[in-house]
């Protein structure tokens, strides 16, 4: 009986904790990115868009040209051709030029590194942030993001998915909806469809040099835990057979 | 005459053999062995509660091995750190498999001895003749404590920097002497370059080798008055003709033997969980951690690592900083002394009373509900309740022990070890 | 105890159990073993050194870094390439057989193109860096100093193809490291191939 009424009473507690945390109010539903770091040509196609639309301003500091090349299958030539512009090797890292004095002052906040941005932020969010950007004429880009409110990012990638405004103000009861309504203000080159894709491109290069290793730690730890499983095996008939000397 | 492979064989064992009798006149090798494994005997049924002391030595090898080869490579500067474990885990050969098998270490560490200590709480391994291997048991948790605290510092991630940041400015809450104890911690008026290179010298050298000393003198402890088991029998008091405990198996090659099973499915759980999920969800390896220390900018919420949650619940539960703290500490030191609080003779739960099971259970639940809380972001409405709650129950666990335990309705002990 | 056959199941077991625990420890060593290995960062700072040669004036030198080691780039006169040939008898390896350098450096100019030295500023004596006397003749150095690099840690000597003289500490020839040239003008320390 004490056993049961413990049980209750822990069990009542957790449950209470969890009414006590918000969900996010106000903020709209997060799609999942649904990103596959395996999917090769993606990493391809993510890695050009990366270095033409967000090596300007962010660096990636912690990841190297030549190492993508390996990984993503390119050769050393093909790597030059297609990423990279200004004149580094191939064994470089991917560092820019904009010095962070200058960004801060341009910007007001320095465009973060994004070499580890995929594991800090999650790849849902990241997918859901490059998607969420809106026409806003009060901010000093001109843009607004859902996700981020009054980033000092400007709306990069309006080219291909075109510029949104807001159907109607923000207004509370409007925030609360899980959905929120745009139309488009100057279309772009690219369906909805399609940017999907392009930013999923993007966010799985992201996922990628956030953790460059990720698929071979995943190959390697199947052979070691097939490994494992054979030794125990041994090891058990060992115990067995040693401890028939006991009882 | 042509050598056959038993010749062979026969002088490689005689060669032995002598080397050994050299080593022996000049240092006790053999009776080491003998006294410590072919002839240290331990109860046949020990069940996997008793596992957690060797997957802790394991551990703690593996740590001390992957970080010798972190620190190869580590920066110790505010300003390189972080960049020196990027440059670990992406340009350094296998570096990555390193750094991993540290971060996983570390968190399998605390599961492991916080297994290991429930272990002697179930079966009163703590009571008398070993309360000295309790006491030095204790010893070490401290000093895992302060290991994992001084190492988290390490990467010089933005989680890093901030739970140093409010850890340190607990000490601050002492009254009188606290900004001055906690300006001496850091060497400087903030976490800085500083407080991070001599936090590196205690995690690489100082604790590791009170570590190392310790559990030397726990193991030595332990074979001085013999093992439990989970009957709670003393099987010294049962010899055979030739003096061997009957109720007892030589730990080579029974408790070896067995042991490496227990080793290989504890690996199988820990590749698993290294190879396929490191960060585990945040938990192991902290999101806010891989942005770099940010003095201006705190993570969304700060939580210790999971480890330390518990305790950090406790600190939480009361509006008061300083008593918060001085709670926080109490709860982590009421254990000590666990051997006097206990008044019970029987040692193991399978013969005690229904005051103690409940009184235990109580205290698990308790331990895992704080550690929950302790994760969750700023406190409100029933969280509050809750921590008050859970508090007051952990510590009760302790406060009234000597209370519930006097008088326990308990079952005969056998005299015989069962299965 | 146990009879023969379950003796010879135990060795059996024993023996599987210490062999597949042997081939685990060793695998688990390799990753440590080979995190010794220089990193890519490593690779990275010791990669081929791209060098700029066209504004070297004849008979000047620049000195650039390899692999931590100074390369002394020298573009010889015709003047120098003359001397070259003249006095081989006060030199202790003129044919180079004994000093490190590539194939294509082991002619009389030790080098791929005659006007262009590439050589290591690294005296073979103790790991001085010798310095440029290019003059015929100074005062200090002798009326048969042709011109060449003196070391001054011990007095060592060496003539504008990097030789080394007869009868001084240094035992061998300057080294010469593997290089090629990109372009007429581009010339690339450290590799061969010209890939980086």
């Amino acid at each position: 009986m004490i056993l049961r009424a413990s049980l209750l009473l822990t069990g009542l507690c957790l449950s209470m904790t969890a009414f006590g945390q918000h969900a996010g109010v106000g903020a709209p539903q997060m799609e999942p990115a649904d990103n596959d770091v395996g999917d090769i040509a993606s990493l391809q196609r993510g890695a050009k868009f990366f270095v033409n639309y967000c090596l300007g301003c962010h660096s990636a500091q912690y990841v190297r040209y030549n190492r993508i090349a390996a990984d993503l299958g390119l050769t050393e030539d093909q790597l030059v051709e297609n990423l990279m512009f200004t004149g580094q090797r191939p064994f470089d890292t991917m560092d820019i030029a904009m010095r962070k004095e200058d960004a801060v002052r341009w910007f007001g906040v320095a465009p973060p590194d994004l070499s580890l941005i995929a594991r800090s932020r999650g790849v849902d969010y990241l997918y859901n942030f490059l998607r969420g950007f809106y026409r806003d004429e009060s901010t000093a880009t001109g843009a607004n993001n859902l996700w981020l409110e009054n980033t000092a990012m400007p709306h990069v990638l309006w080219e291909l998915q075109g510029m949104r405004g807001l159907v109607a103000p923000e207004a509370e009861a409007e925030a609360a909806q899980a959905h929120t309504e745009f139309e488009m203000v100057r279309p772009g080159t690219l369906a909805e469809g399609e940017f999907d894709v392009v930013v999923r491109d993007i966010v799985n290069f992201l996922d990628y040099i956030g953790e460059p290793m990720q698929l071979e730690r995943r190959a390697l730890g199947i052979r070691v835990i097939a490994f494992l499983l054979v030794f125990l095996l041994i090891a058990y008939m060992l115990k067995r057979e040693i401890w028939k000397d006991v009882h | 005459m042509a050598t056959s492979a038993s010749d062979v064989l026969g002088r490689m064992n005689r060669n032995l053999s002598a080397l050994g009798a050299w080593i022996d006149a000049r240092f006790p090798m053999t009776k080491l062995i003998k006294e410590h494994a072919t002839e240290y005997y331990a109860s046949k049924n020990f069940n996997f509660w008793y596992g957690f002391g060797v997957l802790a030595m394991v551990v703690l090898v593996l740590q001390f091995a992957t970080g010798i080869f972190l620190t190869m490579s580590y920066k110790p500067s505010s300003e390189e750190a972080f960049a020196s474990v990027e440059y670990i885990m992406r340009d350094v050969a296998w570096g990555w498999l390193i750094r991993y098998l540290h971060s996983t270490g570390a968190s399998a560490f605390f599961i492991v001895v916080y297994l290991h200590m429930f272990r002697a709480m179930l079966y009163g391994s703590y009571k008398k003749p070993r309360e000295l291997v309790w006491l030095i048991g204790m010893a070490i948790y401290l000093c895992m404590m302060a290991e994992g605290f001084f190492g988290y510092l390490l990467p010089w991630g933005n989680m890093s920097y901030w739970g140093a940041q409010v850890i340190v400015s607990l000490f601050g809450a002492l009254p009188v002497i606290g900004e001055g104890l906690a300006e001496w911690i850091r060497g400087d008026f903030y976490i800085s370059d500083i407080t991070l290179n001599r936090f590196f010298a205690f995690h690489v050298i100082a604790v590791p080798i009170m570590l190392l000393l310790l559990v030397v003198v726990h193991i030595m402890a332990l074979h001085e008055v013999g093992s439990n088991n989970p009957d709670g029998i003393e099987i010294k008091e049962h010899k055979d003709a030739s003096g061997k405990p009957i109720d007892g198996v030589a730990f080579h090659p029974y408790h070896t033997s067995k042991d490496l099973v227990i080793i290989i499915v504890f690996l199988i759980l820990f590749s698993a969980v290294m190879f396929f999920a490191p960060e585990l969800g945040g938990y192991f390896l902290e999101h806010a951690n891989f942005e770099p220390a940010n003095t201006l900018q705190t993570p969304e919420h700060i939580a210790p690592v999971w480890y330390f949650t518990p305790f950090y619940a406790i600190l939480r539960a009361f509006p008061s900083k300083l008593g918060g703290v001085t709670l926080m500490a109490l709860a982590v030191l009421l254990p000590i002394f666990l051997p006097w609080l206990d008044r019970c003779r029987v040692k193991s739960i399978r013969y005690r009373g229904w005051t103690y099971k409940v009184a235990l259970f109580v205290f698990a639940s308790s331990f895992l509900v704080l550690g929950y809380l302790g994760l969750q972001p700023a406190v409100g409405g029933y969280t509050i309740v809750a921590l008050r709650v859970f508090t007051i129950l952990y510590f009760a666990f302790f406060v009234l022990m000597p209370f519930y335990t006097l008088n326990e309705k308990t079952r005969p002990v056998p005299t015989r070890v069962t299965k | 105890m146990s009879d023969n056959a379950d003796l010879a199941r135990r060795h059996f077991l024993t023996a599987a159990t210490v062999i597949t625990g042997g081939v685990g420890i060793v695998a688990a060593a390799v990753p440590f073993v080979a995190s010794f290995e220089p990193s890519a960062r490593a690779r990275a700072l010791g990669a081929p050194v791209e060098v700029d040669i066209g504004r070297v004036e004849p008979g000047s030198m620049i000195k650039v870094e390899y692999r931590g080691r100074v390369i002394m780039i020298v573009r010889r006169t015709p003047g120098m390439l003359e001397r070259l040939n003249e006095a081989t008898a006060i030199l202790a390896d003129p044919e180079s057989t004994e000093s490190i350098q590539p194939g294509y450096a082991s002619n009389g100019y030790r080098s791929r193109k005659p006007e262009i030295l590439v050589v290591e500023g690294v005296c073979t004596h103790l790991s001085c860096a010798p310095i440029p006397r290019f003059e015929v003749a100074p005062a200090d150095l002798g009326a048969d100093w042709p011109g060449g690099f003196y070391c001054p840690c011990h007095g060592s000597k060496f003539d504008l193809a990097g030789r080394v003289f007869r009868g001084v500490p240094a035992p061998t020839n300057l080294t010469v490291p593997p290089h090629t040239y990109l372009t007429e003008d581009l010339l690339l320390i450290g590799s061969e191939t010209g890939t980086a």
